[in-house]
């Protein structure tokens, strides 16, 4: 006789949270009503919002304004993957961490002002370096994956993991007045090795840190992947910057969309894709 | 016969301008273009990294030959984030 309420009360737990993940709430109708009213994307598109889960790669130029833009959003869940604490040098472009949250890791600092902005949203901290053993495992939940790391060993990696395992990804990289980014659909539209092949060598391309960059051209681009990760979500794939590559002077306020493709001899996505997915395979197996 | 020559990112910096007009021989290969500027100037000689070479903003191999008044742009990867 006991094991009956139990059973009833798992029911309505369970309906309650399908309700919960299909219906909007009130509170949730006025919060995102200004999207709401957009034809494309409707109460439909924000369910979907809400269902869907983003891993934001780096708490930092670019990862801040897209995790920001993605929280305010409405999405679901959002991880945010960064092994760095707050320095002093980053607030003129990290716009999640404030001269307070300096020495704190990055993660908690941009989890705390994320839930500030929208409790809704569950944010999950990795406050580790992406690597080739963790990316499959950290991948495996989401859906789609914004790269906002700020060198091109883990770009590739980002790149080569998201690949393999069939998730979608915006790319994107800046330096001074200079931006670029397009998006990955894997096994359908051209990768960021198809375009580029390999990283250069070690100091041959100044970081930022190196080179310096205009937060606000960070806060551009991370926009502009945030939308990608929007759109992917509310299901206007059709609509996406797949097999092209955005690049943005800053300077001149030129926009720029070249015509990118596959490569079939791409290390990633063409004929040594196999390979690459088996090593992948294993480490995600260990 | 002549093409635009756009140059993105560092590469405008290294050259010192962001578009010039370059004379090259007929059947020139985009690839046989990088080499001429090369020469031209001297600050892209230690690039040798793959760069994204577009001609009329489609996407094109090193190979691919030009014709008059193609627009080729070179674009680097970037790095920051």
């Amino acid at each position: 006789m006991r094991v009956k309420p139990l059973l009833i009360n798992e029911k309505r737990f369970f309906f309650g949270f399908f309700l919960m993940s299909t219906r909007l709430t009130p509170e949730q109708i006025e919060r995102y009503s200004r999207q709401i009213m957009i034809p494309d994307l409707g109460g439909k598109g924000q369910i979907r919002l809400r269902q869907g889960k983003v891993l934001v790669v780096g708490a930092g130029g670019l990862g801040c304004p897209a995790a920001f833009y993605l929280a305010a959003a409405g999405i679901g869940a959002l991880g945010l993957v960064d092994s760095d604490r707050v320095e002093l040098s980053n607030l003129q472009r990290q716009i999640l961490h404030s001269t307070l949250d300096i020495g704190r890791e990055k993660v908690d600092s941009a989890k705390e002002k994320l839930n500030q902005l929208n409790p809704d949203v569950e944010v999950r901290a990795y406050p580790v370096r992406l690597s080739a053993d963790n990316a499959p495992e950290l991948f495996a939940s989401y859906d789609f994956i914004v790269d906002g790391s700020d060198n091109f060993a883990t770009k590739f990696l980002v790149n080569d993991a998201a690949v393999d395992l069939g998730k979608p990804f915006s790319h994107a990289g800046i330096v001074r007045f200079q931006g670029q980014t397009m998006t990955v659909i894997p096994g359908k539209s051209a990768c960021y090795r198809c375009v580029f092949q390999e990283p250069p060598q070690p100091g041959e391309i100044l970081n930022c840190q190196q080179a310096g960059i205009l937060g606000a051209i960070a806060g551009t681009i991370g926009s502009i992947q945030a939308t990608e990760a929007i759109k992917y979500l509310a299901g206007m794939e059709e609509d996406l910057l797949v097999d092209r590559m955005l690049t943005y002077d800053a300077k001149t306020i030129k926009f720029r969309i070249i015509e990118v493709r596959r490569n079939p001899q791409c290390g990633a996505c063409g004929d040594k894709a196999e390979r690459r997915s088996h090593e992948f395979r294993q480490r995600t197996e260990v | 016969m002549k093409v635009k020559v756009k140059f993105f990112a560092f590469l405008r910096e290294r050259v010192g301008t962001g578009e010039i007009t370059k004379e090259i021989n007929e059947g020139s290969t985009v690839a046989d273009l990088w080499a001429t500027l090369k020469k031209d100037y001297p600050k892209l000689a230690p690039v040798e990294m793959r760069l994204l070479y577009a001609v009329n903003r489609n996407y094109v191999n090193p190979d691919y030959a030009l014709k008059e008044s193609d627009e080729v742009v070179f674009v680097p990867p970037v790095s920051g984030g």
